[in-house]
């Protein structure tokens, strides 16, 4: 069982009081009625589905805070976790590591 | 005493004798035995057949990683476990066990039939024999092959101990207690850091038990043991025997199975048979040892024939002697000293062969000390005997050449193809191992977890090596928590170091294709099996272990994988490594379901929801039905009515008077503040901002596909507060999907989001004398202004209540909401009143007949995730001047206007028949199969109107009104109408009363 920070909490805890809420930074369009039905298909259905590091949502069940995370998906180790609303990170060597 | 057990040897009480039996047989052991040594005492080697070949087998292990002595054990109804191993099960007063895999009994068993038949039951034989002809898969094949398989008899009674679970936190968790983890224990716990050592046997200590010579500064090995871990104790150390460390997870997290009373005479009452602990360390140290390997020969697997250290534990810990006239073929030098501890305790070594053509000088000094004969360079091609081996035939090997054998009598054969490293838990963690070809074996290498490994278990040998290695890992481990401690340094006499080659097959001078040379021997692979799997095109070890099915047994291939892997290699022409291990999953040996479930069984499987009123359901004969974790009230029978019964009464009660039925469960949640119609508008289909304070509404919600994701009546109490009901399964769901909303796409509102569920008890009226008979318990409502879809804060029987006027039925309806705490008050009040009404109590059913026969949807019945508002009817509910709502892009989506899409239609049989939920429906009954299935059958039942009621989508079903489709039925094709779904008051004339 994986620990997870949760960075509303300031706080390392359970897998257990987490859920996965899909890839990050896929902001919903302002005007979605402005898209072309292939702009729009891409919206809804195209991910990364990214072999290592990946930015993706989580919700603290605790808080009911929905966050960001950069995640290995082949280690399946978190990298970071980081507030809603703020900028993609570039992945340090560091956290890489 | 019997004949094997020598008076006064080993770590069991020789004044305690226990008796148990075995296929019927009463024997008797001694306290401390395991199943096996005290069968062993007996002299009885046959413990149990082979899975494929029936071939008689007996213990050639001492510990978990037995694969042959597999027995049922029993202690009472509802207390059988099949394959336990003989090698772990303590023995305990009255226990009664049995062999498997035998027909009709264990000498004599007609399934080794399939042992004679060995040629045919080659690797993959299934896939080979069973093609043709293809229908006879289903009816004969099949059932026979499943007949003969498995092992073992399940169980057929629910299981009536119970099992515990529990969390541990701790600094530094030791997985063994052999010298190496004990080492590590002392170097751990120092500066006060909380250390945990397991092991998985009942007494700690590992082979130094087995062997007792070995000094350890200046102390003989037991009174060693016994000391430090008086020590360890002191210290605060947790030690946890009978428990085994199953799964290695992330972040050094540890998955625990301790047994509690399995050992046990009598267990106290109540006791937990097993209790499993989660643990997350903050270093784990793996001092799991080394398992001996088999060799590979024809005959290697009779009873009598064993693992030298095998021998060596039964010996020392157990005061058995696994025979009187043992002979020994080995490539390691560990199996002499067994030779040797066999002869000084009254055995006569028949001969020692080593498959090297030199060994230690001390070694072959100690074997002529002894009297014992010695076979160097030479290879062991057959072994003979029926049921317990009688002789061995050793033959000299030059070169490739294997030279004129002669027969050696003996009751015993030892064997040891040197030592595996057991990295079953470093490998959960994906560390990754490295091949060592010195040792011809896989070592540690790349760590991904915060672990150290230590002793045998990274290929070292010999006592005093390995608790140099503990103590530098206990030592590593305790800096790596930011500690500080010194190294324990251990001086060894009577050491016995040593080292050994690796073979495949040994070589042989029969024919190498008929040789019985078993790797996998609860599964009966050969060495042929490997050989023909390779000529047959597998190339990888991950196919030649599906094909011959080796290393797939309960021991998950602790015994055989290695010598799989060689036999592959060799005959591929490749290095091993480049062949490739498979991978060691958990749990590391098989753990009973109970320890996984823990307490999560029976009523404490999930929790059950009570709303307030569920007291009075429950005192007024309610069945009951689970939804969504509630417990419902389903429908109340009278005496002697059936559910059909029970449920037309009430249908017919509610629409000829009046109905009270309990709505408690529905979602609610409050959305608040100045951006709440705001809010409101982008989430829901439905237009907000004209919705007057004190009005409701029919609420829509999408997920941005454009998909039905909720519905339910939304009531504006205020300007800037909407109260939201949702279904009773998706009120969890639909507040993290506004909260998903809220938070991360449109922060800038300002709303509040409450779950309001268990804050209200809700009670709902229908019925053409629900009004009347509610007005004179109503204050703070103005009548003349509170047409359906309305709401208002009032009191209702002098409560605090939200009264919502609506229907889910179609008859005049409310909904009053109060405090839950005045849930169970209001309803007696309303039951009260409604007596000159005749007020009917109805449940979930009747609300789902009286819907239906409005066409009312229940969002995940009618829908599944793939139905638009326009599929479902529902195109009123889109405020289609709204620029946006969640969900809105989507309904213009290709795919969602294209024609021929699932629509939502009603359904009425021809002969009055009621349809199956879930039936498919085609246009055609006579087209061949498989036939296009075009719909099915959502809702179905019978109605207040005499006849059934069906909703059901259907491919282009709005275009189809009036047309005939086809229910196909096991006992024959249904015709059904395509209608309307509203059965019942098309024009709502009921719902303006």
């Amino acid at each position: 069982m994986l620990l997870i920070h949760c960075p509303y909490c300031e706080d390392t805890l359970p897998e257990l009081e987490f859920t996965y809420a899909g890839e990050a930074h896929i902001a919903r369009p302002a005007d979605p009625s402005a898209l072309s039905d292939e702009e729009w298909r891409d919206f809804l259905f195209i991910r990364t589905n990214a072999r290592g590091p990946h930015y993706e949502r989580w919700r603290h069940v605790g808080c009911g805070r929905f966050f960001n995370a950069l995640r290995d998906t082949v280690s399946d180790r978190f990298l970071m976790t980081y507030k809603a609303g703020e900028a993609r990170p570039t992945l340090t060597q560091e956290a890489a590591e | 005493m019997s004949r094997y057990r020598i008076p006064g040897k080993g770590r069991v009480d020789h004044s305690a004798p226990v008796s148990f039996t075995f296929d019927g047989k009463t024997y008797r052991g001694l306290r401390g035995d395991s199943v096996a040594s005290a069968l062993l005492a007996n002299g009885v080697h046959l413990m149990g057949r082979s899975f494929k070949y029936h071939r008689p087998r007996g213990a050639v292990s001492a510990g978990s990683e037995e694969p042959n002595a597999l027995i049922g054990t029993s202690r009472g109804a509802g207390r059988f476990e099949p394959n336990t191993r003989a090698t772990v099960q303590e023995l305990r007063a009255g226990l009664v066990t049995e062999s498997q895999n035998k027909w009709p009994n264990l000498s004599f068993d007609v399934g080794a039939i399939n042992d004679r038949a060995y040629m045919l039951f080659s690797a993959g034989f299934y896939y080979k024999t069973f093609m043709w002809p293809k229908s006879f898969w289903d009816k004969i094949y099949e059932p026979v092959i499943r007949g003969a398989a498995g092992l073992g008899k399940s169980p057929t009674e629910p299981d009536p101990d119970h099992y515990a679970s529990r969390y541990l936190h701790t600094d530094v968790l030791i997985v063994g207690a052999g010298p190496a983890g004990i080492a590590a224990a002392l170097s751990a716990a120092q500066s006060g850091a909380d250390v945990t050592l397991v092991d998985e046997n009942p007494e700690m200590g590992g082979s130094l038990l087995s062997d007792p010579a070995v000094q350890i500064d200046g102390k003989p090995a037991w009174d060693w043991v016994e000391g430090q871990l008086g020590r360890l104790r002191a210290a605060g150390v947790r030690l946890m025997t009978r428990t085994t460390a199953i799964g290695y997870y992330h972040q050094n997290m540890v998955g625990l199975c301790q047994r509690l009373t399995d050992h046990l005479d009598n267990p106290p009452k109540g006791a937990p048979r097993e209790r499993m602990w989660r643990v997350r360390a903050g270093q784990v140290v793996l001092a799991q040892g080394a398992l001996e390997k088999p060799l590979v020969f024809d005959g290697n697997d009779r009873p009598g024939v064993m693992l030298a250290s095998a021998a060596q534990t039964y010996l020392h810990k157990y005061g058995v002697k696994v025979g009187n006239n043992p002979a020994v073929i080995t490539s390691h030098d560990s199996a002499w000293y067994a030779a040797f501890d066999l002869s000084d305790n009254g055995a006569k070594v028949a001969a020692i062969i080593d498959t090297r053509d030199s060994v230690r000088p001390d070694l072959a000094e100690g074997a002529r000390k002894r009297g014992i004969e010695v076979l160097n360079g030479h290879t062991v091609t057959t072994t003979k005997g029926r049921l317990r081996v009688k002789s061995v035939r050793a033959a000299p090997v030059r070169g490739t050449h294997v030279g004129t054998g002669r027969s050696i009598p003996c009751d015993c054969l030892l064997m040891s193809g040197g030592w595996t490293p057991s990295l079953h838990l470093f490998s959960h963690t994906k560390g990754s191992l490295a091949w060592d070809g010195a040792s011809n074996t896989f070592l540690p290498d790349r760590k991904t977890e915060e672990c150290e490994i230590a002793g045998a278990g990274r290929g070292l040998w010999g006592y005093e090596a390995v608790l140099a290695d503990g103590a530098a890992a206990g030592l590593r481990a305790l800096e790596g928590l930011g500690r500080a401690g010194h190294e324990g340094r251990f001086t060894v006499a009577n050491d016995r170091p040593g080292t050994g080659v690796s073979h495949t097959e040994l070589p042989t001078d029969g024919n190498a294709g008929k040789a019985r040379a078993f790797i996998d021997f609860q599964n009966d692979v050969t060495a042929k099996d490997i050989r023909l799997a390779v000529r047959e095109g597998m190339r990888s070890i991950e196919h030649v272990k599906r094909y011959t099915t080796n290393g797939m047994a309960t021991d998950q291939g602790k015994m055989s994988n290695i010598n799989g892997l060689m036999i592959a290699a060799d005959a591929l022409g490749k290095q091993p490594p480049q062949v490739g291990l498979t991978t060691f999953r958990p749990p590391y040996t098989p753990t009973s379901f109970g320890a996984f479930c823990g307490y999560l069984r029976g009523e404490t499987f999930q929790l059950t929801r009570k709303t307030p009123i569920d007291p009075w359901a429950e005192a007024n004969g309610a069945v009951f039905e689970p939804v969504a974790q509630w417990r419902r009230a389903w429908y109340f029978p009278k005496p002697g009515e059936d559910m059909h019964a029970a449920v037309l009464r009430e249908c017919k009660a509610t629409r000829a008077s009046l109905g009270i039925f309990d709505a408690s469960t529905l979602g609610k949640i409050e959305v608040a503040g100045p951006d709440a119609v705001e809010f409101m508008n982008r989430m829901y289909t439905n237009p907000w901002t004209k919705l007057a304070p004190g009005r409701c509404r029919y609420g829509l919600l999408l997920g941005e596909d454009g998909f039905i994701r909720d519905d339910g009546v939304i009531g504006r109490l205020s300007p800037d507060l909407f109260h939201v009901t949702t279904t009773t399964g998706g009120a969890a769901r639909v507040l993290t999907m506004m909260e998903d909303y809220l938070q991360t796409e449109w922060p800038e509102l300002d709303v509040w989001l409450t779950s309001t569920t268990e804050q209200w008890a809700t009670v709902a009226l229908n019925g053409p004398n629900a009004l009347t008979m509610l007005k004179p318990l109503v204050e703070g409502v103005n009548w003349d202004d509170f047409p359906h879809m309305s709401c208002a804060e009032c009191t209702v029987a002098g409560l605090p209540a939200r009264l919502f006027r609506l229907s889910f039925t179609g008859e005049v309806g409310f909904e009053v909401n109060v405090p839950a705490r005045h849930g169970l008050t209001l309803w007696k009040a309303l039951m009260e009143a409604g007596k000159p009404y005749d007020i009917c109590p109805y449940g979930t059913e009747t609300m789902h007949v009286l819907r239906a026969e409005k066409g009312y949807i229940i969002v995940g019945q009618d829908t599944d995730g793939t139905v638009t508002p326009a599929d479902a009817g529902l195109e009123w509910a889109i405020g289609k001047a709204k620029k946006d709502f969640v969900g809105k892009r989507s309904l213009s989506r290709p795919d969602i206007v294209a024609k021929g899409r699932k629509q939502l239609v009603g359904l009425l049989t021809e002969d009055g028949s009621l349809l199956q939920e879930g039936a498919q429906i085609v246009l055609d009954p006579n087209q061949p199969k498989p036939m296009k299935m075009v719909g099915h059958v959502t809702s179905s039942y019978q109605s207040t109107m005499g006849h059934p009621i069906a909703m059901a989508v259907i491919e282009g079903g709005f275009d189809k009104m009036g047309e005939t489709v086809f229910i196909p039925m096991p006992d024959g094709v249904r015709k059904a109408k395509i209608t309307s779904t509203v059965f019942y008051d098309p024009q709502n004339e009921r719902l303006k009363a």
